[in-house]
């Protein structure tokens, strides 16, 4: 999409606590003008000259976000040669994350990783010598914006957009299998039935976007998964560090076979934790999902914590746990040290690179090292969490609320007895939308759909 | 050695549907071409199902009429039953279908061919091609006969190495027991031509003598029949028309399907070709929709002058003794006496990612192709490929500049796009679903969309292309009048609307506002619009859709600019993707491969991210600096 205006914030977010927001392109004046409000209340900068510095405040409806001083600079005499709007806020992290969401809820397009740069260059403000870097910087941005974005994304958020999107390419492809053979498939009371599944998915993505609001869409904090064989007790370790009752414990193997998710705090140091499935072979469906879903996330995580029973010897399964660690940012807990030890903290230390804790989770006894550890790894820098989770959330919530206004338009052309086939243009504008959430694309799941779902043709 | 040497502008392998609109088209510009068949006898034969046209493939033949090809006038001559399908539904997915007298369709057209000016007709079997240096120089036959040439198009459609399968029994022939051509395979892939092989089915054909139709479901024609030509006068076609018949397949037969799937060629691996997932033969149905306990079929006439009854649906390679025993499972196929057997066919194809869009080979040149051979199915996918591929292959005989069809203009844009874009692993059937602009590429507009186009290449003539702009200018001119004509809330205009369920006027509006009511529309509102011009109802047609889903129309025109602006930014084709070291390896490895010819069509690769279109764009702007410098 060139052209349009972008918006994003061009200072790292750092809590300094002061910040600019950039917006760039044909609309970015109009776009300022909608959310800058000057002391008098009367000045307008579409109206005041390029590169002028102006005071006055960023509003969201009636209400003041941030006192800022915005700079104005018409194209061709800026970075990327377009009209642009630079607004210096003061106010923190809070008050930047407020303002560029106003921008973008006033018009402006959450910028895409390099794309400030991209259009600098494209419109010929950048040395040709610079191509290279140019290229290189969009490469490595998006691809660290999609891992990012992808593995910061809370895992629970993930899944309703899934479940949303399987709902939408369902009923598109039910719709254009009906087209397709309408002699073999009828929509006849079909619009009812779909307005009130769309009407559900409205809600859900209504309660999505509120939590974006919140920012708990967002796993905010260092993505920390616990893995282990079933009943090493990691479970037992997540609501000790949670300090409730939140995962079910039992004394039989495999009971988690979901995914629990929790923000804690352990010494200042916040961690998005993720207790996962026991990994083993194992023949249950259900339970092989877990497993399955538990590898994938440890795959996303910053840090794998890995629980081992001490009481028990390691096993094929634990091979496969250490394999997975290799490499990886890993602390190693040695639980069940108020049990007689079949595994030993030198058996591990052999196998595995990171450090090895003896803990008793039920005892609650070295949780302390547990700490010290994960501070020391913290401030060497080992691990690290990302400021670009906060541009991630308001490109996620950009994209769920025009999702949603998709899913809006279909219930009106529903009320207003428009023919079918409309309905799956703004349904597949929704399904659009929310595969940027989740980095997939459309490519041929619609066909796909059509086919495995219905049984179609002559 | 003596052997006949001939020299000619074209030739064309193979006269079915894709081959008769390439040597027409070749032919009727002014191109001396030879077009090459197994059988005369079989020119424009209809294999499979007896219709033509349907959900969006009726689209491809009103495309292929504008653009000046045969088909839409061939069927319009020859059917024997016309159904406009989705008529309760949005215009973009209206689609005509009629079902065709199939002896009649095929005579009629070989009549066609025959008595056209620059066409030769020859039987016999092509087994090489000859290429120099990258160039085709011409062909040769089995005989060893040369035919030089400066263009060749090949439609060969399932015949190339075909073999036909049912049970444990195969014959090595193409379709109706027709010879196979067993030798050209080899020749391409000496060229360097990468080869898949695909597989497609039809059921069986009963005696008409031997359905009891009172057990089934009567299937009629439409009242008032809309031709498929835009040329043909819609009076012309308002015949007697036969009937089709439904009935349902029902637990038993599927028992008895289930019961012999380890007989069924399918299962036991004997059949290794990719069959197409939208037409699956009746034991694919029963055994991937197990929970449906029916599924409809169609018996419909296969002519006029035959008995022979086509069994929609049940399409099927199993055993001759099972197959008899399913059909009789049908209500009313009980004493069905089957004429012809229901066989799988497995045969030929390439990969047609190794065309351009213009359905040249991208390494040979002058060597163009269509149809089934570039892993499409169906009689309109073919004809539509047939028809650009000789449009091209003689304007570039002509030495002029070729034309390629967008996706935001035709479906056999798509239709090509898809084919030459994207990863296609069985027989590529057209659907409305895989346009993304169908709002804009309605059956009823294709003469506005493409006629130009066809006129600018020579296949329509001044004076249709005259009428065209005509028509135009009256829609414009329409579309202006009742967006600006102003109503107000008097007596005749509330009363009309309280007749008509609307909502009554408060204020004044315009007819256009009028018009976009979903109760109303522009021909309803004649009644109360006193200066109404007389127009054709065509034209009052596009005046009715385009006010009507005006919203949704701009919105999809406004995605057609912005697709546009990504197929104008070319990518030269001495590009090389090695140098670009900021593209992702995957992106790399497919660029290289497609070749794409713009930014445009770059993006619809899969494996090529948005990111790796930036890093594309930033890489011309950086060459187009250089090359200026």
């Amino acid at each position: 999409m060139q052209g349009d205006t972008i918006a994003a914030v061009s200072t790292a977010m750092s809590s300094s606590g002061i910040g600019i927001i950039r917006i760039s392109g044909s609309e970015s004046f109009a776009i300022a003008d909608r959310i800058y409000s000057s002391k008098g209340g009367r000045k307008r900068l579409s109206d005041q000259k390029s590169h002028t510095i102006h005071y006055g405040f960023i509003k969201d409806g009636d209400e003041v976000i941030d006192e800022v001083l915005v700079m104005l600079m018409r194209g061709p005499r800026s970075y990327t040669a377009e009209d642009t709007v630079e607004i210096n806020c003061h106010g923190g992290v809070y008050a930047m994350r407020r303002v560029l969401d106003t921008a973008v809820k006033n018009g402006a397009r959450p910028a895409e990783p390099g794309e400030f740069t991209k259009r600098a260059f494209l419109n010929g403000r950048l040395d040709l010598s610079q191509a290279e870097a140019v290229m290189d910087i969009i490469q490595a941005k998006n691809e660290y914006a999609l891992k990012s974005s992808l593995s910061q994304l809370k895992g629970s958020v993930r899944e309703a957009v899934r479940s949303i999107r399987e709902k939408i390419i369902y009923h598109i492809a039910y719709i254009e299998s009906a087209l397709d053979d309408p002699e073999h498939i009828s929509l006849e009371g079909y619009p009812g039935e779909l307005d009130s599944v769309v009407d559900e998915l409205q809600g859900k993505l209504g309660r999505l976007i509120d939590s974006a609001e919140d920012g708990r869409v967002m796993a905010e904090g260092i993505r920390t998964v616990i893995v282990g064989k079933p009943n090493a007790g990691k479970s037992s370790l997540m609501n000790l560090l949670v300090g409730e009752e939140r995962a079910i414990v039992t004394d039989i193997a495999g009971t988690t076979r979901d995914i629990l998710e929790e923000n804690i705090s352990l010494s200042g140091i916040s961690l998005n934790i993720i207790d996962t499935a026991g990994i083993r072979d194992t023949k249950d469906v259900v339970e092989q999902i877990g497993v399955s879903r538990a590898k994938e996330y440890a795959k996303d995580a910053d840090l794998i914590i890995y629980v081992v029973d001490a009481s028990t010897g390691l096993d094929d399964n634990d091979e496969q746990i250490i394999e997975m660690l290799r490499g990886r940012q890993a602390i190693v807990l040695l639980n069940k040290a108020d049990l007689e030890a079949v595994t030993t903290e030198e058996m591990l230390s052999d196998k595995v690179e990171g450090p090895v804790i003896s803990i008793s989770v039920k005892e609650n006894t070295g949780i302390g090292e547990l700490e010290n550890q994960l501070k020391s790894m913290f401030y060497k820098g080992d691990i690290s969490f990302n400021d670009e989770v906060y541009i991630t959330n308001i490109r996620h919530k950009a994209a769920l609320v025009s999702a949603k206004e998709s899913l809006s338009q279909v219930r009106d052309s529903i009320a207003v007895g428009m023919p079918e086939d409309f309905y799956s243009i703004d349904l597949m504008s929704a399904y659009e939308e929310l595969g940027t959430i989740i980095g997939e694309s459309v490519g041929e799941d619609l066909v796909n759909e059509i086919f495995s779902k219905f049984c179609m043709g002559k | 050695m003596n052997t006949l040497v001939e020299n000619t502008d074209i030739v064309v392998v193979g006269a079915g549907h894709a081959g008769c609109e390439a040597a027409l088209a070749c032919a009727r510009l002014g191109l001396d071409t030879i077009v090459f068949t197994v059988s005369v006898d079989s020119i424009a034969l209809m294999p499979c199902n007896p219709n033509i046209g349907g959900s969006s493939k009726g689209h491809l033949v009103r495309e292929i009429d504008a653009l000046g090809g045969e088909m839409g006038k061939n069927i319009d001559r020859t059917f024997i039953q016309s159904k406009m399908l989705n008529k309760s539904k949005g215009p973009a997915v209206h689609s005509l279908r009629a079902q065709a007298d199939k002896a009649e369709y095929s005579r009629r057209m070989r009549k066609i061919l025959e008595n056209t000016d620059h066409l030769q007709i020859v039987q016999a079997e092509v087994t090489e091609i000859i290429v120099e240096d990258g160039v085709l120089k011409g062909v040769k036959t089995y005989s060893g006969a040369v035919y030089n040439c400066r263009a060749c198009i090949l439609c060969t459609g399932t015949y190339l190495k075909a073999r036909c399968i049912y049970g444990d029994v195969s014959t090595y022939t193409g379709p109706n027991g027709l010879q196979a051509a067993n030798y050209l395979t080899d020749s391409l892939k000496a060229n360097g031509v990468e080869m898949y092989r695909f597989k497609t089915g039809t059921p069986a054909r009963i005696d008409k003598r031997s359905v009891d139709f009172s057990k089934m479901e009567e299937q009629f024609g439409d009242e008032r029949i809309v031709p498929f030509s835009f040329s043909t006068d819609p009076e012309e076609v308002q015949i007697e028309q036969e009937s089709c018949w439904l009935t349902y397949t029902n637990k038993k037969t599927h028992e008895i399907i289930r019961a012999n799937l380890d007989r069924s060629p399918l299962y036991s691996g004997m059949i290794e070709g990719t069959g197409p997932r939208y037409c699956p033969s009746i034991e694919d149905k029963v055994v991937k929709f197990a929970d449906k306990d029916r599924h409809q079929v169609f018996i419909e006439p296969e002519g006029l002058h035959t008995n022979e009854m086509y069994v929609g649906g049940m399409s099927s390679s199993l055993p001759e003794d099972v197959q008899h025993e399913m059909y009789h499972s049908v209500p009313g196929l009980e004493n069905a006496k089957i004429v012809r057997n229901a066989y799988a066919i497995e045969y030929d194809c390439i990969n047609p990612r190794q065309l351009s869009a213009t359905l040249e080979f991208k390494s040979i040149r002058g060597l163009f192709s269509g149809g089934q051979f570039n892993g499409s199915s169906g009689y309109e996918e073919a004809a539509a490929q047939g028809l650009v591929a000789g449009i091209n292959a003689a304007l570039e005989v002509k030495g002029r500049e070729q034309i390629i069809l967008d996706r935001s203009q035709s479906y056999i844009g798509v239709l090509i796009d898809d084919l030459v874009t994207k990863e296609n692993r069985e027989p590529y059937r057209m659907m409305t679903s895989r346009s993304e602009y169908r709002l804009l590429l309605r059956q009823d507009n294709a003469d506005l969309r493409l006629t130009p186009v066809g006129h600018e290449a020579g296949l329509v003539s001044d004076e249709v292309y005259r009428a065209l702009l005509e028509k135009k200018k009256m829609i414009e001119d329409e579309i202006n009048r009742v967006e600006n004509l102003h109503v107000g809330a008097n007596k005749t205009v509330q009363s009309f609307l309280e007749a008509h369920g609307s909502t009554p006027l408060k204020t004044s509006v315009t007819m256009g506002d009028l018009v976009r009511r979903p109760e109303l529309d522009y021909e309803m509102l004649k009644e109360i619009d006193e200066d109404r011009p007389e127009l054709p109802w065509q034209a009052g047609e596009q005046v009715n859709i385009n006010i009507k889903y005006e919203g949704y129309i701009k919105r999809q025109l406004k995605q057609v600019e912005q697709f546009r602006k990504l197929e104008e930014k070319k990518i030269p084709p001495d590009i090389d993707y090695d140098d670009i070291q900021s593209l992702r390896i995957e992106a790399r490895q497919k660029l290289k491969l497609y070749g794409p010819v713009s930014i445009g069509q770059a993006s619809r690769i899969s494996g090529v991210s948005p990111a790796d279109i930036s890093v594309l764009l930033v890489y011309l702007e950086q060459r187009r600096y250089r090359g200026g410098q």
